[in-house]
């Protein structure tokens, strides 16, 4: 075996350094590749959310995104990005991306899509921290066709109190898991009121 | 020492998890499922074939007083490697193990048997020593997510089988963890004892 290098000043800078040097050539090279992928698979799960959650549409939604003042916004996150969805050139509806700060772990974000009258067309979770098998229900629970007391698709916030019904509300929460229920549809209810503010409703 | 028993000891007799009882923190907080408790061991033991196949290489290039920060830069530019190639590849995978994937530099089973092996040794034996260690690992964060799976959702590798019930909920989330972690341990504590 060969003898190791002496620890002396000289040695450990230049060792330290040619690690480093390496070390950050290969990164930008391992970065250079996988930039691209990176970035196609992060707009593939928007533009899948949007086409998820907004009425049937024919135009690019995500090249006409515009902004719209958050209602009730909460400190640096003060707009939120609204993609129209056009049929035919007339508009048919919006996607929302939303946001909550209430979840049982922080910002949860979800795409609401709504129809032109603002009734919820479906909506799509796009990230969270949330309980595994608690709060993480949220996924699927709140579009449950057949039990209509959970399913906020279909409804309209202007005559259904989207809140839980432990709260008075109209919405059945995920079992024991009431405060990421609560934090869903505050998000929820904060897309329908910014696009309410922007005077999107017909 | 052998190869095959170079390579065997990091399933039972020397299992980072169940027997060093090394790298707690991803092991509790990743297993919540057999899929994410695999992809995670399976990081990491990419990391550790990785990380001891160059310091092998390099073991003599390095002063002894510099080999720690040396060997962190090391693995921790194996593991953005991983972290960067599993957020372009596999996005769904990537969103689950999150923040766990930078954990992996501070895992102390790669800089332990950096420390431990791979400076000590040739580079074959160094790679079959991570290979081993790392497939140990998976194996063991494999064994723990999938009955934490079992019990707590009712399901393997997302195929439920208790229809639409939940099942002990209790066992996916973090107390679960230690418990069932606990039982495995006593488990494989009698049978090497056998």
């Amino acid at each position: 075996m060969a003898k190791k290098l002496e620890s002396t000043f000289a040695n450990m800078v230049i060792v330290l350094t040619a690690v480093s040097l390496v070390a950050a050539v290969s990164l930008a090279l391992v970065y250079n590749i996988t930039k691209e992928p990176i970035a196609k698979a992060k707009l593939k799960k928007k533009l899948d959310a949007i086409a998820n959650v907004a009425p049937a549409f024919d135009n690019n939604p995500n090249a006409e995104m515009f902004k719209l003042p958050a209602f009730e916004a909460s400190p640096g996150l003060d707009s939120l990005e609204v993609y129209p969805a056009k049929k035919n050139g007339e508009i048919v509806g919006y996607a929302v991306k939303t946001y909550t700060m209430k979840g049982f772990s922080g910002l949860i974000e979800l795409m609401v899509g709504f129809k032109l009258d603002g009734t919820i067309n479906n909506y799509s979770v796009l990230a969270h921290a949330e309980t595994p098998g608690l709060g993480t229900k949220m996924t699927t629970w709140f579009k449950n066709e057949k039990k209509p007391k959970r399913c906020i698709n279909g409804k309209n916030p202007k005559n259904v109190n989207l809140t839980v019904s432990k709260d008075g509300g109209d919405i059945d929460a995920i079992t024991a898991a009431t405060i990421s229920s609560r934090a869903f549809l505050d998000a929820v209810n904060r897309a329908y009121k910014t696009l309410e503010q922007g005077g999107k409703y017909e | 020492m052998n190869n095959w028993s170079n390579f065997t000891k990091g399933f039972i007799k020397e299992n980072p998890v169940f027997v060093l009882l090394l790298g707690m923190c991803p092991t509790l907080g990743t297993t919540t499922s057999a899929i994410n408790g695999l992809g995670m061991g399976l990081a990491t033991a990419f990391v550790l074939v990785m990380s001891n196949l160059v310091i092998s290489l390099v073991k003599n290039l390095i002063p002894d007083k510099v080999r720690i920060p040396a060997f962190i830069v090391i693995i921790a530019s194996f593991v953005t490697v991983v972290d960067l190639l599993l957020a372009g590849f596999l996005p769904a995978l990537h969103e689950q193990l999150g923040l766990f994937i930078p954990l992996i530099v501070v895992n102390c089973i790669v800089l332990g048997r950096a420390e431990a092996f791979a400076s000590k040794n040739n580079v074959f034996s160094s790679v079959i020593d991570g290979l081993g260690m790392g497939l140990g690992f998976a194996f063991a964060l494999l064994i723990l997510g999938a009955t934490r799976e079992i019990l707590g959702s009712g399901a393997i590798f997302g195929y439920k089988f208790i229809g639409d019930n939940d099942g002990m909920l209790f066992f996916v989330l973090a107390p679960g963890a230690f418990l069932a972690l606990g039982y495995i341990i006593a488990i494989i504590n009698s049978l090497r004892k056998a």
